[in-house]
């Protein structure tokens, strides 16, 4: 019979054109910002060291992947995210070895052992990060994140944490657009690169508003109670990179509406905590990775009402 | 009176690529009279028929050749006149294989002697009126073909106030109730003012999307003639159209989870049910034939038809002028919620809104790949379900996690799958679960 070959599939027949793969490059796209910041103000290094923890995530979820059997995920793109990411969170000084390391941690003990993409139950990039702090910390504090050539000896909130000669602190235009005399982590200088990049990911719907608002607003308030500048406090240390890119991973964090609110509080408010009391400056990076850990439970408490429950409920109760 | 409202919707819901254009504006067509038909028993949800002629019998148009067994069912008719060639299983476009009366045509189309207008039916009593629906093999054209008459036959102990005809046709693709409504606005409006006299209800909505502007000025127009029936402008986003949803929209009640629409005092009706109501019950009229859209992305010419159930896909595709490329996909229904077919030689059914080809591009889904916990199923659900949970407690054969996370409340829509950058299969991770929470509980029950 000349009866065509027919796919019997069941509905729906159409799917959206976003795969995970646009999404992730998306997130690529909105971090060329930070990027091109991170090469104005550190030069070769700061492209040297993403260079190197791209490769180096990249490379290990291929060879994981091959040893276990899987299909090849380095097309999904998400391995690229967390190469860059990482690499947006370590010191101008970092080593490649230290660079290449961290990916590997990122994304063999953190993603892959998890179950791959999906499963991880904190951000690999940060889990990365604070691995290397952890393992290497004079490499990770202080000093590290300042080039040589210099004049200042300390990030910005370090400056303020150690009460140090307030001169030497940039202003709050610099802070905001962090193309010279601040210093930070490599992708975290400047707050406005990372603004345009976060606002084109909401603008695209690859996340949505409710944890970077909520987070800055909750750092932007909260500081003010402390008698903190709360412009400079949302500027600084990593505060933008974190609340845009960090603590809006779909898989780390809650995606219910109410969820999103509480996270995004938590990490608002353990942010401000550990920079006022901590023995640590910058507190971003931990404070999403606490969140992370309490993102399961948020979750299940804070699933939507189903349609056609409401009324049932009041009824149950009025019954007993 | 007619007043326009606001814009009504529900929360939740995804806008897939419309494909209207390519029929919404191609003026209806009267399909060829078929040389045979195949008249499946089942065409309704409830008690299939029983054949009540035999091989080599003749008959008429709109006669009745099956018997509606039991208060669940509704008779099924002849759609042309001509000679019983076999009474036999056939395929059918739900996939199985069903008891049919198969008919080939005299060419004359000889209606049957015995159907005469019944003329007014004002000062009938409602309990008549119901029979008639019953009578003249109505279901619900929507979708589900639920038989008409047991939705309207209110049950006593609730309080219905408002009927809803859905307009809404959110299904992508599919223009043939957009152009029922800009073809037939008062016998609309009529088969309504029939059912709300024979529920007794004094409210009455036709909710349409507002991408169909046309269809809601005609639609406004005819409504303004009777009392108590408005044009309900709802947002165009899928599933509008949906019970539930269209429900919520309207009248911005939810109906209780496991309980009818009628709970929440609603009842809901397609358009072309209300039209075929009008048919049968003032014109004497059985259901027959109806509106259908043939598209699709490897049609050559694609249009809206008046079909005669019992039809041949294949025919109206050979009317269509047939393929451009090779199909792949062959759908009934629209591309969210229709069923995908063996063949091309399914017939017709009451249910039929649409033939859909695609060819090898868009038949082709992508390979799924690992949850990426994005919330964007969930986000989209208009049951505010959270999808990728019932999908992975499914697939790990939790069926009771399942139930808990309420994979009994899923209306099947398919938002989720469509929306899922993972490209998973969700609703059908979820049928599944469905299925086997259904059976235990039942099991429980005994
Ligand atoms: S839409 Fe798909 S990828 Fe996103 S949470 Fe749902 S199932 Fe997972
Ligand atoms: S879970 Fe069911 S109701 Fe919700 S979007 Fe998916 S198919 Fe529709």
């Amino acid at each position: 019979m000349s009866e065509p070959k027919l796919i019997v599939s069941s509905s729906p027949h159409v799917r959206d054109k976003e795969t995970t793969a646009s999404i992730m490059q998306k997130v690529v796209i909105a971090l060329i910002p930070a990027f091109a910041v991170a090469c104005y103000v550190y030069g070769w290094s700061a492209l040297m060291i993403t260079a190197v923890c791209v490769a180096s995530t990249c490379l290990t979820e291929f060879l994981i992947d091959k040893a276990t059997g899987k299909p090849n995920s380095v097309k999904d793109w998400s391995a690229v995210v967390t190469g860059i990411l990482l690499a947006f969170n370590l010191p101008v000084s970092a080593p490649w070895w230290l660079c290449f390391v961290g990916g590997a941690f990122a994304i063999g003990i953190v993603k892959m052992c998890f179950g791959g993409l999906g499963s991880n139950f904190m951000n690999p990039a940060l889990s990365g990060r604070a691995f290397l702090l952890a393992c290497w910390p004079t490499r990770m504090t202080g000093s590290a994140y300042i080039p040589a050539d210099a004049v200042t000896t300390a990030t910005p909130l370090g400056i303020i944490k150690e009460g140090l000669d307030a001169s030497m602190l940039p202003s709050t235009l610099d802070m905001f657009l962090g193309t010279s005399g601040v210093y930070g982590a490599i992708g975290e200088i400047s707050a406005l690169a990372l603004l345009i990049g976060g606002l084109y990911l909401i603008f695209t719907k690859v996340i949505s508003w409710r944890i970077p608002v909520t987070y800055i607003g909750t750092v932007f308030v909260l500081s003010m109670c402390f008698g903190q500048d709360p412009f400079y406090q949302i500027f600084a240390g990593g505060l933008m990179l974190g609340a845009f890119f960090m603590a809006t991973d779909y898989v780390s964090s809650p995606n219910t509406v109410l969820g999103q609110f509480i996270f995004a509080f938590g990490c608002g408010l353990l942010t401000v905590i550990i920079r006022q009391f901590g023995g640590y400056p910058e507190g971003v990076s931990y404070s999403i990775l606490l969140m992370n850990v309490a993102a399961p439970l948020i979750q299940k408490y804070t699933a939507p009402r189903v349609y056609g429950y409401e009324k049932k409920k009041k009824k149950e109760s009025e019954a007993a | 009176m007619a007043k326009q409202s606001a814009l009504k919707t529900f929360l939740g819901g995804v806008h897939p690529p419309q494909e209207k254009e390519r029929t919404a504006n191609e003026p209806v067509r009267e399909a060829q009279l078929p040389e045979t038909v195949v008249i499946p028993m089942s065409q309704h949800i409830g008690a299939p028929c029983s054949p009540i002629v035999k091989v080599g019998d003749y008959v008429y148009t709109g006669q009745k050749v099956g018997e509606a067994q039991g208060f669940m069912s509704v008779p099924v008719h002849a759609s042309i006149s001509g000679t019983v060639k076999a009474v036999e299983e056939r395929e059918h476009p739900n996939g199985n294989r069903v008891m049919s009366v198969v008919i080939e045509s005299d060419g004359e189309d000889i209606l049957d002697p015995s159907i005469k207008p019944n003329g007014d039916y004002h000062g009938r009593d409602p309990k008549e009126i119901i029979k008639m629906i019953q009578d003249g093999g109505i279901v619900g054209i929507g979708g589900a073909t639920f038989p008409t008459h047991v939705k309207l036959s209110i049950p006593p102990d609730k309080h219905v106030d408002t009927i809803i005809l859905n307009g809404a046709e959110c299904e992508p693709y599919i223009t043939c109730d957009d152009h029922l409504m800009r073809r037939d606005p008062d016998i609309i409006v009529k088969g309504l003012e029939i059912i709300m006299y024979a529920t007794g209800v004094k409210q009455g909505y036709i909710g349409i999307e507002d991408n169909k502007p046309e269809a809601i000025a005609k639609m406004q127009e005819a409504a303004a003639k009777s009392d108590g029936i408005d044009v309900a402008v709802l947002k165009t986003k899928y599933p509008q159209g949906a019970e539930k949803q269209l429900i919520k929209a309207v009248t911005g009640r939810e109906v209780p989870s496991g309980a009818l629409p009628a709970d929440a005092g609603a009842v809901v009706s397609n358009v072309g049910t209300a039209a075929q109501i009008y048919h049968t019950v003032v014109e004497g009229m059985p259901f027959f034939q109806k509106m259908l859209t043939c598209t699709g992305s490897c049609v050559k010419d694609p249009a809206t038809y008046v079909v005669r159930l019992g039809d041949s896909f294949q025919s109206i595709i050979d009317q269509s002028g047939g393929f451009t490329k090779e199909p792949r996909k062959l759908i009934s229904g629209g591309p969210m919620m229709g069923i995908a077919q063996f063949t091309t030689a399914v017939p017709i059914i009451k249910s039929t809104s649409g033939i859909l080809c695609f060819d090898k591009e868009l038949a082709e889904l992508p390979e799924p790949t690992p949850c990426i916990k994005c919330g964007r199923c969930a986000h989209v659900c208009p049951m505010h379900l959270q999808p990728l949970y019932i999908q992975a407690y499914s697939l790990r054969d939790r069926f009771d996690k399942a139930d808990e996370y309420h994979a009994l409340d899923c209306i099947e829509c398919g938002s989720c799958s469509y929306i899922c950058p993972a490209k998973r299969p969700l609703v059908t991770s979820i049928r599944t679960a469905k299925r086997i929470i259904a059976a235990e509980k039942r099991k429980a029950k005994k």
